[in-house]
C-alpha cells in the first residue's frame, strides 16, 4: 500500500485517487483507463502516460490498448453520446435508415461531434437489446423501435435540456 | 422467501426499464401500503419474464396471472381488484393482448433448465436462490464428491460448451485438472459480442447466483482458487447484479476461504470488457484480462495447459456454467433425458428479426428450426413470407425456408455445413435483401478484425469492397468467385476462428441465394435500397 501511494504521488491529486483504486500492475491498465474515461468522458493524453507510469507498462503498450478497444475515446466528446446500433438484428429492421437520418439531422458523420458540442454520434455493432431493434442509446438511456420521427423527438428532448 | 399471501413478480430487464418499470414498481409499493397489504403481498423484482414487446410485464402468484403493458395508473386497479378482491383485471391480462392459445403454447414448448429461476425469483436476494434449491449442488459436490467424481458426472451428462464450438465440458475440465501446476483459473466468458445475441445477459441479470455456483463447482473440479467473470462492458445491469451477488455469496461463506467447512477456497472477480468482439475468443479474452490488446494467441498451447498468466485455465460460456448446478442437483441421467444423445440438455436462443414474438426461448437440443420460428416466434408477420434465417449470429449460416426442418443441435447443423454458434436466430421475410444483409455482416467483420494477421485484415476489407460493388450493380462475372476464393483463403490461413468463420455466412448466402446476387449483378433495381431512399426523402 505504501509503495502504491508513493508511485501515485507525483500525479495530480484527483488522478491519484483514480489510480489508487487498482494495484500498480500491468493487468490494471484496462480498469484504470475505464476509470479515467468514466470520470472525464474520454481519456486525457496525460492520463495515458500516468497509467503507464503507475502500472510500469511501456507507454506504447498502454497507447496500444487505448486505441484497440472500441470503448476508449482519446478526444473529448459532446455533452451527450449517441450510440446507434448497426448490428445485424437492427440492420434487418432498418437501422441504416436511422443512421442516415441521424447524420442528416445532426450534420455530422460517425465519430463526430456537433459544432455546438451537444451530441457525439457513434456507431456500435450490437447493444444487446436486439428485441427492441432498431436501438440507440443516448448516454445511459436506451431507445428502441426507432423510427425517424421517434429519433427527432428524442433529439428535441435533449436539445431542450434533458440530461 | 418470506411467507406472504401473494407475490407480484415484476420482470426487470432493459426493455421493461424502457417502458418505465421503475415507476410501476414504486406505484406498487405505494398502493400496497395504502391498501394495508404490507407483509401480505410481496413485490419482487425479477429478471426477464420471457415476454417481449409488451412493455412492463408482471405475474401475480399464487394464481400465476400474467399482466402486460402495465402502467403506473393501472397499478391501483390491480391492487384493488386482484389483490384485495381476488378478481383478475381482464383488460391487462396477457391472453387478452395475444391470441388465446399462444402464451400457453409459447411457454408450454419451452423446457427451462438454465432459465429455471429467471423471472421466478428476485435475482438480488441470495435467500430466494437458496429457497429454490440453489447451492444444493455445491454442497453435494463439496461434501459428498471428489473433484474427479464431479468431472465424471459432468462427462456422463454429455454437457457441451454453449459458447459456440460445442466442446465437451467434462473433457475440458479434466484436461485442466490433469495439467501440472498449483495455480489454475476459471474464467466465465460473458463477453457476448455476437450481434443479435443477449442470452447471457439475461442469465446474468435473472439468476447471477446460478453462474456463481457453477463457477465454484468448476473451480473445485479443476483445482482453481480464483475465477474471473469477464462481462461485456455495455452490460451495466449485469455487472452490478453480479457484483452484488458475489458479495452476498461471500457473506454466506460460499465464496472465500474454507467454503462450507470443506477446506476448499475460491473467490471471484468481475472484469468489465472494453468493447471488442474478438475478446469473446478465449485467448484474446485472456490477453485482455492480462491488461493487453485483445490479440488472439497462436494455438497450441491451449488455455487448458497455458492460459491466464501461463497457467492452466478453464474458459466456459455463461450458459454452459449455468447448466452445471442443475446437472449435479438432478443427476447426469436426468440431464440425458433432455435433448439428443450426442447433445443432451437444452439450448437458449434469441429469436429476432421478422417474427411476431421476438425474445428469449429455451428448448431442448434437437428442436427443429421450424418449431422455433413458427411456434415460439409466431412466424413472420401476417401476409408476409419467410425468406431466410440467419442461424448463429454474424458468424452464422444463412438458411433458406427449405432448411426449416433441420434439428437445432451441434451435430445436425454441422451436417448441413451450418453451426449453432451463439444461439442467435434472425428471421427475415421478403422485405430483407440477402445481399444487403451479407454486406452488414461483412462490415461487422471488417470492423471487428483485430488486424493481427493479414488474411483476415486484408480479406475482410476486400470482401466489403466486393459486396458493395455487387450492391451497386458494378460487379462482374468474377466478383462472386473472388469472394468465395477469399473466404476459402481466410478459412485456411487466418490465425483465429474469427477470420476462419467468415466463410460460413458468405458461402451459405452465395449457395442458397445465388439468384439474388446474380440479379444485383445484372443491375436489377435494388428494392430495399429504393425503399430506403424513399423513406429518407
Ligand atoms: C470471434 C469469437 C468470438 C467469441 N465470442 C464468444 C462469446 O462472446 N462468448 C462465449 O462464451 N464464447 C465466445 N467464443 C468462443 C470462445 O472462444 C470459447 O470457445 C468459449 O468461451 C468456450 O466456452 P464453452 O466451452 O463453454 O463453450 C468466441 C469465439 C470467437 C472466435
Ligand atoms: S483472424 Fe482476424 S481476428 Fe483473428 S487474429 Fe487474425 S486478424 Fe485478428
Ligand atoms: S443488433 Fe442492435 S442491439 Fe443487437
Ligand atoms: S443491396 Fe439488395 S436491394 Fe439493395
Amino acid at each position: 500500500m505504501a509503495k502504491r501511494a508513493l508511485k501515485a504521488k507525483k500525479e495530480k491529486p484527483q488522478w491519484k485517487q483514480i489510480l489508487q483504486k487498482h494495484p500498480p500492475v500491468p493487468e490494471s491498465v484496462i480498469p484504470l483507463l475505464q476509470a479515467f474515461q468514466e470520470r472525464y468522458g474520454y481519456i486525457p493524453p496525460e492520463a495515458v502516460r500516468a497509467v503507464a507510469r503507475y502500472t510500469r507498462t511501456p507507454l506504447s503498450q498502454v497507447y496500444g490498448v487505448a486505441t484497440f478497444y472500441a470503448q476508449f475515446r482519446l478526444r473529448p466528446r459532446g455533452k451527450h453520446l449517441i450510440r446507434l446500433c448497426q448490428g445485424t438484428a437492427c440492420h434487418v429492421l432498418g437501422a441504416d435508415a436511422i443512421l442516415n437520418h441521424l447524420k442528416e439531422r445532426l450534420g455530422v458523420e460517425e465519430g463526430e461531434t456537433t459544432p455546438d458540442g451537444l451530441f457525439t454520434l457513434e456507431v456500435v455493432r450490437c447493444l444487446g437489446c436486439c428485441s427492441l431493434a432498431p436501438v440507440m442509446m443516448v448516454d445511459e438511456e436506451t431507445y428502441g423501435r426507432l423510427t425517424p420521427r421517434a429519433v427527432d423527438k428524442v433529439l428535441a428532448e435533449y436539445r431542450k435540456g434533458k440530461t | 422467501m418470506r411467507i406472504a399471501r401473494a407475490h407480484v413478480l415484476v420482470g426487470v430487464d432493459e426493455e421493461a426499464r424502457l417502458a418505465g418499470v421503475d415507476r410501476v414498481l414504486s406505484a406498487f409499493r405505494e398502493a400496497i401500503r395504502n391498501a394495508g397489504l404490507e407483509g401480505e403481498v410481496q413485490v419482487v423484482e425479477t429478471g426477464t419474464l420471457g415476454v417481449s414487446g409488451r412493455g412492463v410485464v408482471l405475474v401475480v402468484y399464487p394464481e400465476g396471472v400474467y399482466y402486460a403493458g402495465v402502467t403506473p395508473e393501472d397499478v391501483p386497479v390491480i391492487v384493488e381488484e386482484h389483490l384485495l378482491k381476488g378478481r383478475p383485471v381482464e383488460r391487462l391480462r396477457l391472453p387478452a393482448a395475444v391470441p388465446q392459445t399462444e402464451p400457453r403454447q409459447v411457454l408450454g414448448r419451452q423446457v427451462r433448465v438454465v432459465l429455471r429461476n429467471c423471472g421466478v425469483i428476485d435475482p438480488e436476494e441470495i435467500e430466494e436462490y437458496i429457497a429454490a434449491g440453489g447451492y444444493e449442488a455445491l454442497g453435494k459436490a463439496l461434501t459428498e464428491m471428489s473433484p474427479d467424481e464431479v468431472i465424471e458426472e459432468i462427462k456422463r451428462s454429455g454437457l457441451r460448451g454453449r459458447g459456440g464450438a460445442g466442446f465437451p465440458t467434462g473433457v475440458k475440465w479434466e484436461a485442466v485438472r490433469r495439467a501440472s501446476g498449483q495455480e489454475k483459473y476459471v474464467i466465465c466468458n460473458a463477453d457476448e459480442g455476437e450481434p443479435g445475441t443477449f442470452k447471457d445477459r439475461l442469465i446474468l441479470e435473472g439468476d447471477p447466483h446460478k453462474l456463481i455456483e457453477g463457477m465454484i463447482i468448476a473451480g473445485y473440479a479443476v483445482g482453481a482458487r480464483k475465477g474471473y467473470v469477464y462481462i461485456r462492458g455495455e452490460y451495466q445491469l449485469s455487472i452490478a447484479r453480479m457484483q452484488k451477488a458475489i458479495s452476498q455469496a461471500r457473506e454466506y461463506g460460499l465464496l472465500g476461504d474454507d467454503i462450507l467447512g470443506s477446506g476448499f477456497s475460491f473467490d471471484l472477480e468481475v472484469r468489465p470488457g472494453a468493447g471488442a468482439y474478438v475478446c469473446g475468443e478465449e485467448t484474446s479474452l485472456i490477453e485482455s484480462l492480462e491488461g493487453k490488446r485483445g490479440w488472439p494467441r497462436i494455438r497450441p498451447p491451449y488455455p487448458v495447459t497455458c492460459g491466464l498468466w501461463g497457467k492452466p485455465t478453464v474458459v466456459n460460456n455463461v450458459e454452459t456454467l449455468a447448466n452445471v448446478p442443475e446437472i449435479l442437483r438432478q443427476g447426469a441421467d436426468w440431464y440425458r433425458t433432455l435433448g439428443t444423445p450426442t447433445c443432451p440438455g437444452t439450448k437458449v436462443y434469441t429469436l429476432l428479426g421478422h417474427v411476431r414474438y421476438p425474445g428469449l426461448v429455451e428448448v431442448e437440443m434437437g428442436t427443429p428450426l421450424r418449431t422455433l420460428v413458427y411456434e415460439l416466434g409466431g412466424g413472420v408477420p401476417e401476409g408476409r413470407t419467410l425468406k431466410a434465417v440467419l442461424v448463429g449470429g454474424a458468424a452464422g449460416a444463412f438458411l433458406s425456408p427449405q432448411d426449416l426442418d433441420v434439428r437445432m443441435d451441434f451435430d445436425s447443423l454441422r451436417e448441413m455445413a451450418a453451426a449453432l454458434g451463439s444461439g442467435a436466430v434472425l428471421v427475415m421475410d421478403e422485405s430483407a435483401c440477402i445481399v444487403d444483409m451479407l454486406a452488414s455482416v461483412l462490415r461487422f467483420f471488417r470492423h471487428e478484425s483485430c488486424g493481427q494477421c493479414t488474411p483476415c485484415r486484408a480479406g475482410t476489407d476486400a470482401l466489403v469492397r466486393l459486396i458493395e460493388a455487387v450492391r451497386r450493380g458494378e460487379g462482374d462475372g468474377r466478383t462472386l468467385g473472388l469472394m468465395t476464393e477469399i473466404v476459402e483463403t481466410m478459412r485456411l490461413a487466418s490465425l483465429c476462428p474469427l477470420g476462419q468463420s467468415v466463410a460460413l455466412p458468405v458461402t451459405t448466402a452465395l449457395t442458397h441465394f445465388r439468384d439474388e446476387f446474380e440479379a444485383h449483378l445484372a443491375g436489377e433495381p435494388c428494392p430495399r435500397c429504393h425503399k430506403l431512399e424513399r423513406a429518407l426523402r
